[in-house]
């Protein structure tokens, strides 16, 4: 058995581009086949004469393979080189066959042959369209019975792998001065004109190599030779130029706003044995200045009745199955047209020896050339006749043939049907762009017209049909001048659009519009007996074009049926606009390298590893990772926590406070903006001191708090909360910007210039004071709330005395570089002292104990100063301050709004849950009235008893009041307290 | 305790012992360097420059260099000034009595090196810009988005790069930079 035998009973000698001695084996179904290198899963089934490949996605038809590129709806695969490399939905007509390909066909059980879903097609009167509308009203609970769980996973396509994705995907940004997509005749030549200028050049084609329609195209010479090998060497050229990049096995899916387009570049997909280092996809976002579309057109299918079975196909698809592949799609084959065009796939099958059973011709008058052409080779031409059934379940096996408005029919046998009814020119990326089309009445299809971007349209894309026209078109939209003489063997007329004979209003057979969707020409004309008159109804209504095909051959057909039964001209039903991407695009590319490590930046402070290596677990915090608590061996993290609160209060602990926002506002102004911005007076600070801050927005509602320290008379060091620092930065600076600008004060962020060590307890004092210079930290020289420059073991650092815990504390800022430094001896000194490492949990635990309050927790944006508790926080002398004004609102001053308040559980060992609603009367009517909600809760171990915060309407007037939180399973019984649970006289911060 | 506080605090860099890149585009942390976030109103410019001893530049996406002292234009009144030589940055501008904001963000930023035929592709792996040297020159700058990180760059040659970032964000930057760097190369 020679190589060429081997690789399919359907290949024709000397046919085709493919090197016959180079083989690639793969299976289909479990099958094993044999192929050859360059060609696509299509072309390697058909080369063994298998044509049915799925079924479809209603009705469970037997579906073949219905185009050679793109636009394919029917041949959808699931193609896999092992589990977890698996891709569903992948057009045969573009993948490429790869040795050890696994090829499985989709939307059948159990085989492809005998598929019980066929039962679909039985049924149909019932699925008809507007099916599921009507169905999926009522009643409510087939919902969860029968609509989600059975319906619609019968209506799903492929399945989709659930391993995590091996691959990697690249992405990449370029800016170029004309990109060019689409690379056949008009656009080589665009690209040899642009690229002659000197201009940097994109040339994207989606397809394995250059040439376009010339891959089945075997009759156009250009420049004296075969137009494929012409293409082939204008692409050599190109890719010598330093100023073009030629993209193959590329595709421009998007065409976004000022020149953006989005590119999917296919890496690997085609080889057997990729590399590691490739990419599957890669990504391109590219910035060019022009566009120049050159995306030809698509031939469109006849409707008919029962156009969709195996073996019928697109007759520029028999073509390149023929020239391209060397493989001939039957043995006995039919052509039904409307157009010039599918007389030349006649000739070309028929020089290749396969026998023409008939070109079916609904036009009475066809071109005179193709006629003549078909008459000396001896095929049989029926003019004004038309296709009007088709039998063969699982392959055509004939026709039916009849005199258009007669009634005798005749069947004819064939293996493949061809068809044509003309070409639609690919306005898909013109109409991203938001360009208008306009409709070419005397060629029935849409044109570009009206640009919105710097971009121009060339050849088939723009209804330009004859070649030298084409080419003179191209050279001129790329700016330079290219002399390129090219000429076809025939012109080529006619082309039709809507239902063909025998499928009109009367009838009430199957012909298909919409293959992916299994929309058909009946469908069309119920959506508008039911009431749907515009294009973007019917389309909803129907689903027609609403399959990932985008509707590239239904589109316009569904239009003129539409149209037909509105009586109104196409142009008044309107067309739909397309969107990106032009055909689906993998996850992987659109996400790129934003997975695992790169999915969001993981934010550590300086002394992340040191705290990683203490044991420590730890919590996110925005992006940042914060350290929680530090479980000890054996220890729970309720353990841990009460060990640490307990540890801090009697002794010690060290915390990284790293991650609070730090703003340096600097300037000779930098006192009154503070003034402007807080609710407190910042002018009355003296230098050396530190003060806690309120800040609202404009409608009075606390936005942030922190603390502040004065190092200078023009130079303020301000804390924000961590998730707050860069909003409130921003806040600032929209102020400064816009109502402030007269003021001379400039704001940088410096949190991560500090590494920052809080020291908490009764032995902080004694455990940093052996490492700081220059400064008596002593409680008289250094009373809480100062602050100051000093040295830190050797160090330039910022020390401030203050706490969020209640206790004596300093927090050391060092420069982050010094942090992991300064921390170990801190620790060092620390764990011998009896103190602990403590995170965010027992932070949160002993602020609460002291009824700190944090905000975005125990404030949720409808919190005023006064509903926290921190009225003296506000500034009663201050003539101005962003909230000012907001704080008079009758709403935020009336009496009984929710304040914040302690809650006592009256069992101590009852904890609250955070979020908890709370009412006065556990026993009144559901639905009952709310009172507020528990914001904090926690076991304190340092009072022996669980502890909550809450915002309670009227809530200061019900101290000793009994209130009730009702849970799932019980109510728990609380007492209103004031908030602070230790230490109510505040000695210990001043130790 | 005083033996304590003789033992000066040493020194850990963001991306200390990290490298990586490809044979067409390395990637190197740079050394420490002093850096200054300076904001300063237009009149004030001449002044500043002087006492820095580089002329602050005014045009956007441009930067100055002088004596081991690098002056990047940020915005209309915002520069960032990296100092990798002679040091004194921050009390020469201290000592200036026009009215501005010096800021110490030595420790905030840290600085990748990259490197090679490919430095400007490994960039545009995550970076949008036109990095042309006809858009970009040796000398431009620009603070800019890098995948899902806010980025400071300098073009320090044809083929090479200076990234400035946050510490925090350093090790997404390598990242990113590490699989554009072997894209590159493919």
């Amino acid at each position: 058995m020679s190589a060429s035998e081997n690789s399919g009973g359907f290949r024709i000698k000397g046919a085709g581009r493919h090197t016959p001695a180079r083989t690639a084996r793969f299976t289909f179904d479990g099958k094993s086949y044999t192929a050859l290198e360059g060609d696509t899963v299509a072309s390697a089934l058909l080369a063994h004469g298998v044509h049915l490949v799925g079924r479809s996605f209603k009705y469970h038809r037997p579906r073949g393979i219905l185009t050679s590129g793109p636009e394919e709806p029917n041949a959808l695969l699931d193609v896999s080189r092992d589990a977890a490399r698996r891709q569903p939905n992948v057009r045969a007509t573009v993948q490429e066959v790869f040795d050890g390909a696994k090829i499985a066909s989709q939307n059948r059980w159990p085989s492809l042959t005998f598929d019980v879903g066929g039962f679909n097609d039985v049924l149909s009167p019932f699925f008809a369209a507007g099916f599921y509308y009507k169905t999926f009203m009522w009643p409510r609970e087939a919902w969860h019975r029968l609509y989600e769980p059975i319906i619609r996973r019968a209506a799903g396509l492929g399945e989709a792998p659930k391993e995590v994705d091996p691959d990697h995907y690249a992405s990449r940004f370029a800016h170029c001065d004309v990109l060019i997509a689409g690379a056949g005749v008009a656009g080589l030549t665009a690209a040899l004109s642009a690229a002659s200028t000197g201009a940097n050049v994109f040339l994207v084609d989606e397809q394995p190599e250059v040439g376009g329609a010339l891959h089945y195209d075997a009759a156009t010479t250009i420049d004296g030779q075969n137009g494929y090998d012409w293409a082939q060497s204008a692409a050599a050229r190109l890719k010598a130029m330093p100023n073009v990049t030629l993209l193959t096995r590329t595709t421009v899916f998007g065409y976004y706003n000022h020149g953006f387009i989005g590119l999917a570049e296919r890496v690997t997909d085609h080889m057997a044995r990729p590399g590691r280092d490739l990419p599957r996809e890669r990504l391109w976002q590219v910035r060019t200045k022009k566009v120049v579309i050159a995306t030809g057109s698509i031939e469109r299918h006849m409707v008919f009745a029962n156009n969709d079975r195996p073996g019928i196909m697109l007759a520029s698809a028999a073509r390149s199955f023929l020239n391209h592949h060397g493989v001939a799609v039957g043995r006995n084959v039919g052509v039904y047209t409307a157009h010039d065009s599918a007389y030349e796939a006649a000739f070309d099958l028929k020089r290749a020896g396969v026998s023409i059973a008939a070109i079916v011709d609904c036009r009475a008058d066809p071109g005179a050339a193709v006629l003549e052409e078909a008459r000396a080779l001896g095929i049989d031409v029926l003019t004004g006749h038309s296709v009007t059934d088709t039998a063969g379940r699982l392959r055509i096996k004939s026709m039916t043939v009849v005199r258009n408005g007669g009634s005798d029919t005749r069947k004819i046998k064939v293996d493949a049907l061809l068809m044509s009814a003309g070409w639609t020119p690919s306005v898909h990326l013109f109409s991203q762009s938001r360009g208008k089309l306009r409709f070419d009445d005397s060629n029935q299809r849409f044109l570009p017209d009206i640009y919105a971007q710097n971009c121009v349209s060339v050849g088939g894309c723009n209804g330009t049909d004859d070649i030298a026209e084409l080419i003179e078109e191209a050279s001129a939209a790329g700016g330079g001048s290219v002399s390129v003489t090219a000429a076809n063997r025939f012109e080529w007329t006619g082309g039709m659009i809507g239902a063909a004979e025998g499928a009109g209003p009367d009838t009430a057979v199957k012909a298909f519009v919409d293959f992916q969707h299994d929309v058909t020409a009946k469908d069309i004309r119920l959506a508008v007996r039911e009431g749907m008159h515009s294009i973007e109804h019917i389309k909803r209504f129907t689903t027609n074009g609403m399959a990932s095909d985008q509707g590239k051959l239904s589109n316009m057909h569904g239009l003129a049926i539409a149209a037909e039964m509105l009586g109104r001209p196409i142009p008044q039903v309107g067309l739909t606009t397309f969107r990106a991407p032009y055909t689906p695009v993998t996850y992987g590319t659109l996400v790129a390298h934003s997975r695992d490590d790169l999915f969001d930046p993981a934010r550590k402070t300086p002394m992340h590893a040191l705290q990683a290596a203490a044991g420590a677990e730890f919590e996110d915090v925005g992006n940042w990772k914060r350290a929680w608590y530090f479980p000890k061996r054996g220890e729970d993290m309720h353990a841990a926590v009460n060990r640490e609160c307990r540890t801090v209060r009697e002794i010690g602990g060290v915390f990284d406070a790293s991650t609070l926002g730090k703003i340096e506002v600097v300037g000779p102004d930098a006192a009154q903006f503070l003034n402007l911005l807080y609710t407190n007076a910042w002018d009355t600070l003296k230098p050396g001191k530190s003060r806690y801050g309120i800040m609202t927005r404009e409608d009075g509602f606390i936005y942030d708090d922190g603390v502040v320290g004065r190092l200078a008379e023009d130079r303020f060091h301000v804390t924000t909360t961590t998730g707050g620092a860069p909003r409130v930065l921003h806040h600032m600076e929209d102020y400064l910007q816009t109502e402030f600008p007269h003021l001379k004060v400039w704001l940088t962020s410096t949190t991560e210039q500090w590494a920052v060590i809080a020291v908490q307890g009764p032995k902080a004092r004694e455990i940093i004071a052996p490492l700081v210079e220059g400064l008596d930290i002593s409680n008289e020289a250094f009373p809480h709330m100062s602050v100051s420059e000093c040295s830190v073991m050797g160090v330039p650092a910022r020390l401030f005395r203050m706490s969020f815990t209640g206790e004596l504390g300093f927090e050391v800022n060092v420069p982050a570089d010094y942090g992991p430094a300064v921390w170990t001896a801190i620790r060092d000194r620390a764990e011998a002292l009896g103190a602990c490492l403590y995170g965010t949990e027992t932070m949160h635990v002993l602020r609460a104990e002291k009824g700190y309050i944090i905000v975005g927790q125990d404030t949720d944006g409808t919190v005023t100063p006064e509903d926290a508790g921190l009225s003296w926080a506000v500034s009663k002398k201050k003539t101005d301050f962003v909230g000012i004004r907001g704080l008079q609102r009758p709403d935020l001053v009336r009496g009984g709004r929710k304040q914040l308040v302690g809650l006592k559980t009256k069992d101590p060992r009852d904890v609250l849950e955070e979020g908890a609603q709370i009412v006065a009367d556990p026993n009144q009517p559901k639905p009952m009235t709310m009172l507020g909600h528990v914001t904090s809760s926690y076991w304190s171990e340092n009072c022996g008893r669980s502890i909550a915060m809450a915002l309670v309407a009227g809530g200061k007037a019900r101290m000793g009041e009994t209130l009730y939180v009702p849970m799932a399973d019980r109510t728990i019984a609380v007492e209103v307290s004031d908030m602070v649970f230790f230490d109510k006289e505040g000695g210990r911060i001043n130790g | 305790m005083a033996d304590l506080a003789l033992n000066m605090a040493t020194r850990t860099l963001p991306l200390s012992g990290v490298h990586g890149g490809s044979s067409v585009a390395r990637l190197e942390p740079a050394s420490p360097a002093a850096r200054l976030s300076l904001r300063a109103r237009s009149e004030d410019v001449a002044a500043l420059s002087t006492a820095l001893g580089i002329a602050l530049p005014v045009k956007p996406k441009t930067s100055a260099s002088s004596h081991g002292r690098t002056a990047l234009w940020l915005g209309p009144d915002e520069w960032l000034v990296i100092d990798e030589g002679q040091g004194g940055l921050l009390q020469a501008a201290n000592d200036c009595a026009a009215p501005h904001s010096a800021t110490d963000v030595s420790h905030r930023n840290t600085a990748i090196l990259v490197s090679g035929p490919g430095a400007a592709m490994a960039i545009n792996s995550g970076c949008p810009l036109d990095l042309s040297l006809k858009a970009f020159p040796v000398g431009a700058c620009s603070r800019t988005l890098f995948g899902k990180i806010e980025v400071v760059l300098l073009r320090t040659a044809e083929d090479a790069f200076r990234v400035e970032v946050w510490r925090s964000f350093s090790d997404y930057a390598f990242g990113l930079l590490s699989e554009g760097a072997r894209d590159a190369a493919l």
